[in-house]
Parts: C-alpha cells; structure tokens; sequence
C-alpha cells in the first residue's frame, strides 16, 4: 500500500540517531529506509536543549568536527552556533564545572575561567550573583526541529526513502540474519537493520532476540518570550541545560525526572507539570535581567537510559546484521556522529573513527534483572509502594 | 527482589508544596462559570472561583487571553477600579459573595493536573494559580472549567496594526470593564457575536460605520436585529475586508464586493472611515486547560471546531473534570441567550455537589436544540475571500510575523537569512507527501504560532489553510497543541516561594547518573548491583 517492498537497510527510529545514520547511508549511495511510528523528529529528538559539547563522549572529537559543516552537508538550517559559556552561582558550581576544562584540554580544546566582570560582559542578562563561569572556545548548540528535519530532508535528497505512522509489529529473522520488518503499513524486506527508536529499542531489540536493558523517563523544558539576542546563545548553568534561540527566546530544562512504566509509552500526549515553576526560579537566578519575561510555553520528552546512562552502539553477532542504537537520554548533539559510527558498523561491521568498545552491549551481561529497582528507577506510585 | 529505593533526582517521592485543597474548584466567572459555582455553593459545597478579569495590561497589550488589538483606553491599569466594575457588570457575583464562595479575580489559572499515563507522580488533582506577582497550586476534588471563547483571527492586508480587534476582546472591554478606547467602528461577521458587539457598541453611544458579512445577507438572530436597524447601522452583504487604512492605526478600511465563490468584484471598493475593526467572524472554545489535562476532544464544525467531549452529565474524559457554557461547544443560539450557558452551569453545579456528596436542589433540564449552522465552513467561506482579495503576503502569525505564503512555502524565519537551493521544494504540499500534515510540525520549521499569544490569534487561520492547501477537510488537520503556562507569566511570578530545600538539595541538570558524564576513558568497570554509580564525581556535561 505504500509501493515500498523494502531496502539494503531498514532503520526503525525516525529520531536524530536514526535519520542521521540513514542520511549517512543514502549519502553513500545506500538504499535506506526510515521506519517511524509517528513523525521524523517528533519525540525527545526535537524537544531538548540543543547542546551540542559532549566532551566525555567517544564521538566528541568527530561531534566537534562536523557541525560546523553540518548547514551545508545537509542543505537545510540547523541553526548551529559555536561556543558555549557556563555560569556558576557559587563555589560548589563552579568546581562542578571545572571538569569540562580538565575534559576538553586533555583532548586539546580551549577552556577559559571567567571573572564575575568577564560573565557580566559576556552575558548581558546574568547578574550580580555570578560567581564565576567558563568559555568553552568549542562546542556550540542547535535547533533540534530544524535538524530533525534537515536530517530527514538531506536523506530523501540522496533517494533515502522515509516511511511515517509505520509501527513495527516484528522482525522475521531467516538463516541468523535479519530478513523482515513488519508493520502496519506493510512488509520490507532488508539486507541490513538498524533498531534506533529511543525508548522503543529495547522492546524492538527483543525481537531479534538481544536483551537491551533500558528505563524510559519523562524530562520537561521551558520557554520564554523572545529578547534581544546576546553574543553567544549558548549560556547555561545553575543546575539548567538549554540555549537562547536565535529568535531571542530563553528555551531550558533540567530538574527532577519521572521514571515510566513501558505501558505508558503508547499515550500519545507528552505532559508537563509544575515543575515549571521551579525552572522559572532557576532561569531568573542564571538570568536576574530576564526575570520579568514571561514563559510562554512548557513541554515535555520521553527519554530513555541504559543502566550506566550511556549509550549501546553495537552490531549484534547473532543476527549478524543488526545494528542496535540507543544514545541514553543524550542524543540530539552527538547525532552527526552517532549517525556516522551506525554507518560504518553497517557497511563495514566496525567504526574508523572511534573506538566503540565503552558502548557495546557485551557491558551487561549478567545485569540483575530487578536493576531498575536496584536503582530506584520507577515510577513515583510503584516506588512508593515498594518502599 | 531487592527492596525499591527512591531515585532522589527523580519526582518519585518529591515534595509538590499545595497552598490549599478545595472541593470544588470553578474556572472562569462568566455565566455559566457563575452559576455552577452557586449552585454547588446552595447545596454547602466548599467553592473556590477563579477569574483571569482584570487581566493585566501588560498581557492585553500582548492580545492575551483575546485579541484587543491596543484598544482598552488607561483605566485599565488601575486594578481596583477594574474589579469594582467587573462586580457591577456582573450581579451574579455579589450573590456569589454572599454565599461564602471564595471569588479571587485577577487570578489566572495557567495550568491544570491531574494523575494519568506518564504523570504519576501527581496524588491529588492541581490546579496551577498565578497573578502577576506569584503563583501557587490548589490540589481539588473536582473542576468545573468554564473559560468561555476566544476569538478566530483571519488576516487581511492591515489587520496587524492596532485598531483591529477581535469580538470578544470589544465585548469585554465594552461590558466588563467599560474601558473600550474605540468611537466608530466596522465589524466583520453578521452572526449572533457580531450582532451583540454592535449592540453593545450603540449601547455605549458608539458609532457604527457598518457590519460587513461575506454572505449575502444577514446571519444573526432576528432577536439582535432590531436595535440596530433602529439605529440604521448600514449592512454590507457579500463584502470583505480589503485593506486597513491607516499609518499608525485604524483610520478606515476598504470593503470590496465579492461573489458566491468569494472572487472580488471588479470597481466595488468603498472606502469606509473608522478607528476599529473588529473581527466577529468566529468564536472559538477555550480548550486551552482541557487540552493540558489531556482531555479528548473533538471537531464540531457547528460548536466552532474543537469542543471537548462530554459524557450525559457534562464531563470530560478526565471524570473528575466538567466543562460549561462557551468553552464546551459555542454557537449563535448561545452567544444571543446567555440563558443557556447558565442554565449549562446550573446543572453541572449541581451535579458536582452530587458527587461530592451533597445534595443539591432539583435542576431543570434545559433542552436546547443541537446546533445546525456550519460555522467553521463559513470562517472557510470567509477565507477564501480573504484570500481572493488579500493573497497570500499577509500575515497569518502576528507574534512571528509569518506570513501566508511563508506559511505555505514553509520557509524558515527570515532572520536566518537561508538561501540554499533545496528549499523551495519544500513546501506544505510536499510535506503533506510523507504523511497527513501536522500543524505543530508546521510550527517548528515556521514558527507561525510559536509567539507569545501562542497561536491564539492564527491557530485555526493556519489550520484552515493547512487544510486547504493539502486537500483535506480542516477536521483532518490535528489541533495545535497547548501547553501549561496557558497564560504567558513571568519568570519571577512562576518562581515558587513554596519550593522545598529537598526539591533545591536534588536537584540535578539531567539525571545525575554519575556513569553518564564519565569520560570514556575513565571508565571503569561497572557495579553490577547498581550499574549507574561508578567512582567518580557527577558532571553536567550536556
């Protein structure tokens, strides 16, 4: 019914990760297909703070290195913009943050203490209750929309194929290979796989019988009215991650998270809550010049972590030809990379850029089964009960 | 099985300060918010009644909760008198007083909670209150929102400049404050609401320089008719809005004939001198709060479009929520007999008090007929002249000043200035080629209703033309979604006082997983029994 009969490769995720890794592929020449359940960029890939400065990440060097060409690989905006700056309110924030210093100047980036007066003159809106901050003469910060989006246009450009409102049923597995993805909208058949579906990947993952352990969470942003621009937009801290936009507004998150049963996946709506209110506080403490603008919007994302928090990048030995992806809750800045590691483990079963080892799956083998409840990772009325 | 801890960094277990707890919260004082709110207070339920009026000047001059189009005149900044006037234009709120009903006026309600899917860590329903200096949360039992309707915003050349309003915003200002800085006016649209504004207009010894209605003839109620042939308003049948006069404001407007299909008619213009346009071509439910508690709803083309859906009793999918008079479905039957809504909010009054347990007296059942009129099939017929006579460069989104074509073409912000080759593929048609269009999509790579009045003004303008543009009926066109803060607030009056130190002592940037922000290299083996903590400092590394 959608005259599509399959591809080399099926990627089930129309997230960052997913579209990335399939532009990626269509862009060298791969037949791709993306398969989402709802819209390209819809869930946590167009709802976070846009960060892209993951100095700890095995992809940082390659994430550092292609953004700045992101705009034109494409060929649509992603709105990136360099360099980052953090503001610290006090003591016990400012040593918090001397790690990405120790962080980026190990692997050869500039880091830049700033006096009170030095943050003053760099961000207009912070005010006399900074204590000091960073310049992070790397890094920077984008829009997720738009690079959901970019991402997926500059796909379909190199004759990938995207297939939306498809939700996969199950995956036929033929002689240790994976042959066949099945969902609502048809049947495609594939040489190779790829599962990077957020949340979803571990229940996808089962399918072809690999136990990827994973916990879903619900995480919420806020956004005000537009300001003037500053000179950099990408000025967080005091317990907040986000950016100004370049339309002016202060869009940021951070806080308490609520941890979901798997059930509550299938309910469409994202909901906040009053957490809003407790972002407004810390958003007029990072920004006393800003406290008398006005949060217009709040929204929340679905997220997912792996026991550790970070990601499982890994091509399965059994079937052979599936790829597994999931980013752990931190996904939207390291796609560019992210999507070309999944590239190379399709096309040639191992990354040349990076070493991959710290993300394989091979790390929990023999995790307790009860781990989320080790961790306290539930619900707030099942972890209750359960206290 | 190991004993469950609490992930403190989560919501699991955190505090959630409420101010107060009430039986029965009502939203919104009109009519029918009013009379749920006695009729529950009759029968000694405990009611707390919350009203946005007096909004703020600051959020008017933002066109928020209506469109005001700047012309509420300086009495509105003196609060106290605005409240004195709301209680005299409004006698069902002394009797409110008089049975102990807590009335706090000048109170938004900017958002609504309760427990569900992805949201348990909710125990009691909240409702989220704010003036302009803080906010707090009151936990209920049960919630009657009575938010009434806004007005629908369709663009023509010129309706950015101050001057142009919308109907219900010039019913507020003329009736509820008193304070409407307008003296002669034209009013587009012929239906009950735009009968009632020229009524209300002359009342006030206004001047009315014509109704202008896109049909042929008159819409409204032979009921609102009369006062204004008495006063001999001129009507002009089959005409739309050409053109806004005017450098700086309204100083007139163009009015072109147009035909059955809505193409202008050549050498009909008329020029006609006035220093308000008001738009009362639809009145559009609030659903702002039902959408945030996630309540179903649903399009009714005869309710002006997305009404909530309602069980026998007048509830919404969230049972412990009730909607009344305009916000549950408007049409001009209700809008010319406020009968109606409070006979809607009588009824639900009491059955609140009943689930609650008390025992209110007997309503009456009021039947009204089902509505018949297509309304929104004519806020299309209206667009299409519209556009037949504005085209497409005319703003659809205000507060991002996108416009029509832009809207269509999907093009990005002007701001960023891109001017690479493959975009102009890109437009709403197209998009429409990868799966039904979705006005939110629409919004992230236009940002047309993405501005401070969030897509009040535009919303179902942009659906219409969505719609249009891809071939599919509007109902087809998923409501843009709203999210809590429904009223744009201020940093410093969401700032919870109430906060908690555990709330300041967990909290964390992301989830405070140590492992997460670990350099590679640094990582040692896991723990098995708790895989996330490893030895190491956390780091906010996002």
């Amino acid at each position: 019914m959608t005259g599509i009969t399959g591809a080399s490769v099926v990627i089930v995720g129309g997230g960052v990760t997913g579209l990335s890794a399939g532009w990626w592929l269509a862009r060298s020449g791969v037949d791709v297909l993306v398969v989402d359940k709802g819209i390209v960029g819809w869930e946590a890939s167009g709802r976070n703070g846009g960060g892209c400065t993951h100095a700890y990440s095995p992809f940082f060097m390659e994430e550092q290195k292609l953004w700045p060409q992101m705009d034109e690989l494409l060929g649509y905006p992603t709105e990136y913009q360099r360099h980052r700056i953090r503001v610290t309110l006090d003591e016990a924030q400012f040593a918090h943050h001397r790690r990405i210093e120790r962080l980026a100047t190990r692997q050869g980036f500039k880091c830049d203490r700033l006096t009170p007066a030095e943050v003053l003159e760099l961000v207009p809106l912070a005010g006399d209750n900074v204590y000091g901050g960073f310049f992070l003469d790397f890094g920077g910060h984008a829009n997720p929309q738009r690079t959901s989006q970019a991402y997926a246009w500059a796909l379909q450009d190199h004759g990938g194929k995207i297939l939306q409102h498809a939700t996969v049923s199950g995956i036929v597995v033929r002689n240790g290979k994976a042959a066949e993805v099945l969902t609502d909208r048809g049947t495609f058949g594939c040489d190779a796989l790829v599962i990077a579906a957020g949340p979803q990947t571990g229940m996808l993952a089962a399918m072809v019988g690999a136990d990827l352990p994973l916990a879903p969470a619900r995480a919420e942003m806020i956004v005000t009215e537009p300001l003037p621009l500053m000179k950099h937009g990408g000025v967080d801290g005091n317990g907040l991650y986000g950016r100004q936009t370049l339309r002016g507004n202060l869009a940021y998150g951070g806080g308490p998270h609520e941890w979901l049963d798997w059930a509550e996946l299938a309910a469409p709506p994202r909901p906040t809550t009053p957490l809003l209110r407790h972002l407004a506080r810390r958003l007029a403490e990072l920004f006393p010049k800003a406290a008398h603008v006005r949060v217009i919007r709040s929204w929340a994302g679905i997220v997912e972590n792996t026991p550790d928090g970070r990601p499982v990048i890994d091509r399965l030995a059994e079937p052979g030809n599936v790829v597994l992806a999931t980013m752990s809750s931190v996904g939207f800045g390291l796609s560019p990379a992210s999507g070309r590691a999944i590239m190379e483990l399709v096309r040639h079963g191992r990354c040349l850029f990076a070493d991959l080892t710290p993300l394989s799956l091979a790390r929990f083998k023999g995790l307790p089964a009860d781990w989320r409840e080790r961790q306290g990772w539930l619900p707030p009325d099942a972890a209750l009960a359960g206290d | 099985m190991t004993r469950a801890r609490l992930d403190p960094k989560s919501t699991a277990g955190a505090d959630m300060p409420i101010e107060r707890h009430v039986s029965l919260a009502v939203v919104g004082a009109g009519p029918a918010g009013l009379a749920a709110a006695i009729a529950a207070a009759k029968a000694d339920v405990e009611v707390l009644l919350v009203d946005e009026n007096p909004v703020a000047q600051a959020l008017m001059g933002l066109d928020v909760p209506l469109h005001f189009g700047q012309r509420m005149n300086p009495a509105v900044q003196n609060k106290a008198r605005m409240v004195e006037r709301i209680v005299e234009a409004s006698p069902g709120l002394a009797e409110a007083f008089e049975l102990g009903i807590d009335v706090e006026l000048g109170v938004y309600a900017w958002g609504a909670f309760v427990k569900g899917p992805s949201l348990r860590g909710i125990a009691k329903p909240v409702l989220g209150l704010a003036d302009e200096e803080r906010s707090w949360l009151v936990s209920f039992d049960r919630l009657i929102l009575a938010t009434g309707a806004r007005d629908l915003g369709l663009g023509f050349p010129g309706w950015e400049k101050p001057g142009v309003m919308g109907a219900q915003a010039a019913l507020s200002l003329l009736q509820r404050y008193r304070a409407f800085d307008g003296r002669r006016l034209v009013i587009l649209g012929s239906g009950a609401l735009g009968l009632k504004t020229a009524a209300a207009a002359l009342e006030q010894g206004l001047e009315l320089a014509g109704i202008v209605e896109v049909a042929h003839d008159l819409l409204g109620p032979d009921a609102l008719r009369a006062p204004l042939s008495a006063a001999g308003v001129p009507f002009f049948g089959g005409h739309a809005a050409k053109q806004v006069l005017g450098k700086t404001e309204v100083e007139g407007v163009v009015l072109v004939g147009v035909d059955e299909a809505g193409t202008p008619i050549a050498g009909s213009e008329r020029e006609i001198a006035c220093d308000t346009v008001v738009s009362a071509i639809g009145a559009v439910p609030t659903v702002e709060l039902m959408d945030v508690l996630g309540c179903g709803l649903a399009f009714d083309p005869t309710r002006g479009g997305h009404v909530p859906v309602l069980d026998a009793d007048g509830c919404t999918s969230v049972p412990c929520v009730q909607a009344v008079g305009d916000c549950a479905g408007v049409f001009d039957r209700k809008i010319a007999d406020a009968e109606i809504a409070i006979a809607e909010g009588r009824q639900a009054g009491a059955f609140a008090a009943r689930a609650l347990g008390a025992e209110p007296s007997a309503s009456e059942l009021s039947m009204v007929p089902a509505p018949s009129f297509d309304a929104c099939g004519h806020w299309q017929r209206w667009l299409r002249a519209e556009l037949a006579v504005g085209g497409l460069d005319v703003q659809v989104c205000r507060c991002e000043e996108v416009t029509r074509r832009e809207l269509l073409e999907l093009r990005p912000p002007r701001y960023l200035n891109w001017g690479a080759s493959q975009l102009p593929s890109r437009d709403v048609p197209a998009l429409a080629k990868d799966g039904p269009i979705n006005a939110d999509q629409v919004k992230r790579l236009t940002r047309a209703g993405m501005g401070t009045c969030q897509g009040r003004r535009c919303r179902e303008q942009i659906q219409m033309l969505l719609a249009m543009s891809t071939g599919v009926p509007p109902e087809q066109v998923p409501l843009a979604s709203y999210r809590a803060p429904v009223r744009p607030l201020p940093l410093a009056a969401l700032w919870p006082q109430d906060e908690t130190q555990a709330t300041r002592d967990n909290w964390d940037v992301w989830f405070g997983i140590p492992a997460q922000w670990t350099a590679y290299w640094e990582m040692g083996a896991i723990s098995p029994a708790v895989p996330g903590t490893i030895e190491s400092g956390t780091d906010s590394g996002k």
